[in-house]
């Protein structure tokens, strides 16, 4: 009996090794004091039903927000260890399958469980205020999807310290992902965080589409939207027709390894190669998918820090629309070299130039916003302007990559990896700070220190350009990417110690970011107008933070950038047309707002304990985590009770409070 | 905001730094020994120029947009809220973008049916074949002509095109000699044709550029270019001194592991082919056996529907070795 559970638990739990059984412990540690944290202070009640359970898409946003900040930090660390072990690859800090198993997860935890989150957060913040709504179209659906990718990104992050991490890779080819190069659990654990949380992300997109289509206040027409909103529309597009593939994709995958089929095998008429093509055929989307949003933010910003009008909105449609119509015709360019022949490697090498063209046109837009402006820079204007020159250079060496014939010299190499950074931290990660730096008061209600957030602003750029521009040149030194050791003399050594140096100098950058949270919340100053930049779109029109209805009355829209024509109007002391004043004289009435439900929570929750069968092949956990998910849609199903009125005199009363400080 | 652009010129005199710097020896891609790495190397400073003709004036632009129209007491700067849009303008940077895209689609276009891979190099001489299958996790190289075989080692005549024959007995890797040209996929089940030659003597890094399992990163190799006389000589010497590769011999090298250099006075006989037919089923024909031998087209072949392009069946009629394994 006793030698079972130790043989078990050698298999269920990693150990032997110093490094995760840190891991283990302080997660163990850092479980046990929330738990007591929570029971001390009497939260659990508190934590259950304001937030576990909320609809509110202010509260999702806040809570997406978190997890992505949170799961920043693990691909951080994942990232920092290897770059340590690239300083010194003698030393072998890190051995080959510990750092495979980290270049993994640091990619796959970065673009799904750590831009898709802060971007779905970002939406859910701030689509509904900036189109005049109350909520999302769906807003059950809005928590189901948060949840769905929670406990889909904890299914992956577990395998940690349960079982083994995969370490194929972050899009994990067969047939090394197969049950043949990957016989571990690793490699299950990826399939379904990734497929639980895919899920979520697909609802999402549904979701927003529409709202925006559906949910926009009186008078909005389409071609009224703030920027932002329309690269969410575009971004949604995207998802809907890119996130199905991945979701087939991966199906197909678990078939191979759970029932023994040949999809992707070598054998029985399996094609490895099938799978690298269906799989960037979400894989390059997906990277459209959230640098989009970042081009919204930054128009968005670039405006209203410009005191301007956004220069070309309608190239500016047109441009974001084509990148998403034009991201489904580019995938090949991910394997020039798997030799599919002249014919096809020069149609995808100029599908993926033209998508060159809208982009270079948005940077014209944004330069010229700015052009005959006014402009001044706090931090979300100081990100938005480290943007463009980086974005460009990163821009311009992904034009170098999309030449076929020099890509075979390219391929694989640190001249990759230096180009996919730089326009995923240069362009994603830069606009997505811009946009929680912009909207954070929204959010909350106060400011973020400027002087702090100013620190973290040159820490990281100083740190990404010292960080990634020796990659290229490693790139054309003839390093590849993923090598754990070079044990022979390529003169990589000195480039690869600068570059560690800055993905410190990132890190550090990371710590004056949480120092200005912790510093803001200290020194806590109520952000009183409620349009803290002097701001152009809807969601700056009302109190910081937003009400729960959002809007008391929901206001007619005459005007592209409406908030700012309106406050124009009344500096010239001009009146409001007669709809726009109607609509704001209007009685208030009461609101008709969705219930909190805890619904999303334990179906999620059944899902990962059905992904988590599925990993280890438990039948008995299966049936259970299945049972339940049927169990809570039935449940869903015969709730009846699943909205309710909020009456006027507690909107009056809420309204009075937040606008009692002018 | 003066920082600003300081930091962006520390960024730009990084890039430069390196970029320039290219000319020494440790910039392998830009230092080409063979006409393959020569091209492409030709085609990347093509494309940074045309790229450049559109970059550099929009980084200047920047920071001059920046710096001027800053808000300040007593800018002289003009300040036009409400001037979105001009068609003039809009018209000329739609343009601008595609007419430099449309000159680089060509030059691509151009260099993809030149630089594809499995066409041959134009020489005088025959070129010499060796067969390369990545394996776990060491590259195994075959000479059909002289009957020998090396591990994580190869040798070849300058001035003469070798037409690689890759594939792999395992998961997918890449065969990359940077300073003769760009990589290729090896995969299991195919054999893909890609021709390189060094112009001159000389002892060049080889690699494996896609990730394949655990020892991954000790899949590199050396490429010798040497004289004929020289090369003639080594064979003599490897079939004289080396032990022969028999089939038990092989069943070692395929147990996963890192090697050293190793080299072998025989194979056994259609050991390549063996290797790329393997996953055909016995006695069947039509599709599968068309995908395990798509070799001879050195093309996915079964896959894309025989959309190839006459570049790829150039060198086609020799290289019906794929059939022999049925």
């Amino acid at each position: 009996m006793w030698d079972k559970i130790k043989d078990f638990s050698s298999e269920f739990f990693v150990t032997g090794d110093p490094l995760i059984l840190g891991a283990q412990v302080s997660i163990a540690i850092t479980m046990v004091a929330i738990v007591f944290i929570l029971t001390y202070f009497k939260k659990w009640r508190w934590l259950w039903t304001e937030w576990l359970t909320s609809v509110d898409h202010k509260k999702i946003g806040i809570m997406y927000i978190i997890a992505s900040i949170l799961m920043l930090f693990r691909g951080g660390v994942d990232a920092l260890l290897m770059r340590m072990q690239l300083a010194v690859p003698q030393v072998e800090f890190l051995n080959a399958e510990h750092y495979n198993a980290i270049f993994t997860t640091h990619g796959v935890i970065m673009i799904l469980f750590m831009a898709m989150p802060l971007m779905f957060g970002l939406f859910n913040i701030v689509v509904p205020l900036q189109i005049g709504a109350r909520d999302v179209a769906f807003p059950f659906l809005n928590s189901l999807s948060f949840w769905m990718f929670f406990f889909g990104a904890m299914l992956f992050n577990v395998s940690f310290v349960i079982g083994g991490s995969p370490d194929a890779g972050w899009l994990a080819y067969p047939p090394l992902s197969g049950l043949s190069g990957s016989p571990g659990v690793g490699q299950d654990f990826y399939i379904w965080g990734i497929q639980i949380s895919g899920i979520g992300s697909l609802a999402t997109g549904i979701n927003f589409i529409v709202t925006i289509l559906k949910m926009r206040a009186p008078g909005m027409k389409l071609m009224k939207m703030p920027m932002f909103t329309w690269s969410v529309l575009s971004s949604c597009t995207t998802i809907i027709f890119a996130f199905p593939i991945l979701t087939v994709t991966l199906f197909l995958l678990f078939i191979d390894r759970y029932l023994g089929a040949h999809f992707f095998t070598l054998d029985g008429g399996g094609n490895p190669m099938m799978y690298i093509n269906l799989i960037w055929m979400w894989g390059h989307p997906e990277v459209y998918i959230v640098i989009l949003p970042a081009f919204g933010i930054f128009s968005e910003i670039v405006s209203a820090f410009s005191k301007k009008k956004l220069f070309g909105y309608k190239s500016m449609v047109f441009a974001l629309m084509s990148i998403s119509f034009f991201s489904f015709f580019t995938w090949a360019h991910h394997f020039f070299t798997m030799g599919s022949g002249a014919n096809v490697n020069a149609f995808f090498a100029v599908t993926t130039m033209l998508i060159a063209i809208p982009t270079g046109v948005k940077v014209f837009n944004w330069l010229f916003t700015m052009y005959r402006g006014k402009l001044s820079f706090p931090t979300p204007m100081m990100w938005t302007i480290a943007f463009i020159p980086c974005f460009v250079i990163g821009g311009m060496t992904g034009v170098l990559l999309s030449v076929a014939p020099a890509d075979f010299q390219f391929h694989n190499s640190y001249f990759l990896i230096a180009h996919f950074h730089q326009v995923l931290i240069g362009g994603v990660v830069f606009g997505y700070f811009a946009g929680l730096y912009y909207w954070w008061p929204k959010m909350f209600g106060f400011k973020l220190h400027e002087g702090l957030g100013k620190w973290a602003f040159w820490f990281w750029n100083i740190g990404f350009y010292v960080c990634f521009m020796p990659q290229y040149a490693l790139g054309l030194m003839g390093m590849t990417r993923r090598f754990n050791e070079y044990n022979f003399d390529m003169g990589w050594q000195p480039l690869n110690v600068v570059s560690t140096v800055g993905g410190f100098l990132m890190g550090i950058a990371f710590l004056f970011q949480v120092w200005q949270i912790a510093h803001s919340i200290k020194f806590y100053k109520k952000e009183k107008t409620g349009d803290t930049w002097d701001g152009r779109t809807l969601e700056w029109s009302i109190p910081s933070p937003a009400p729960m209805y959002n809007f008391a009355r929901i206001p007619v829209v005459t005007e592209q950038d409406d908030w700012w024509e309106k406050k124009q109007r009344r500096l010239r002391g001009e009146a409001d047309p007669p709809e726009v004043a109607q609509a704001e004289q209007a009685p208030l009435e009461p609101i008709h707002m969705p219930r909190n439900s805890g619904v999303p929570f334990v179906m999620s929750s059944f899902w990962f304990i059905a992904g988590f069968g599925f990993v280890w092949d438990w039948k008995w956990m299966i049936v259970l985590g299945l049972g339940g998910v049927i169990v809570s849609m039935l449940v869903r199903s015969f709730t009846y009770n699943t909205d309710y009125y909020i009456p006027v005199e507690e909107v009056e009363r809420t309204e009075a409070a937040a606008r009692g400080a002018h | 905001m003066r920082r600003n652009y300081r930091m962006l010129a520390a960024g730009l005199f990084l890039a430069m730094v390196f970029l320039l710097s290219g000319c020494s020896e440790q910039y392998i891609v830009l230092d080409p020994k063979g006409p393959i790495g020569q091209s492409q190397k030709d085609l990347i400073i093509i494309s940074t120029v045309l790229c450049a003709v559109i970059i550099v004036p929009v980084l200047i632009m920047t920071a001059v947009i920046v710096w001027r129209y800053r808000d300040r007491p007593g800018s002289k700067a003009k300040y036009k809220p409400n001037w979105e849009h001009n068609t003039k303008l809009e018209v000329t940077w739609w343009s601008i973008p595609i007419v430099i895209i449309i000159i680089l689609a060509a030059v691509t276009i151009n260099y993809t049916y030149k630089l594809e891979p499995s066409r041959a190099i134009e020489s005088e001489k025959a070129p010499i074949t060796i067969q390369v299958t990545s394996m776990d996790w060491k590259w195994l190289f075959k000479y059909p002509g002289e009957d020998i075989a090396t591990v994580n080692y190869v040798k070849f005549p300058e001035d003469r095109p070798v037409r690689f024959q890759l594939t792999s007995d395992t998961a997918m890797n890449s065969f990359w000699i940077p300073q003769l040209g760009g990589q290729l996929y090896s995969m299991s089940g195919m054999a893909m044709t890609l021709y390189l030659q060094a112009d001159e003597q000389g002892s060049y890094y080889g690699s494996g550029a896609n990730f394949n399992g655990k020892d991954f990163a000790q899949m590199t190799f050396k490429a010798d270019a040497v004289s004929q006389e020289e090369y003639d000589a080594w064979i003599q010497e490897v079939k004289k001194d080396a032990p022969a590769l028999t089939m038990d011999g092989y069943k070692e090298l395929q147990k996963p592991g890192r090697s050293d250099v190793q080299l072998f006075s025989s194979f056994p006989e259609g050991l390549f082919e063996q290797i790329v037919t393997q996953y055909v089923e016995e006695g069947s024909t039509g599709a599968h056996a068309h995908h395990g031998a798509s070799s001879d087209t050195s093309k996915n072949e079964g896959s894309s529907k025989n959309n190839d392009s006459e570049t790829n069946t150039a060198d086609a009629s020799d290289q019906h070795n794929g059939h022999a394994g049925h």
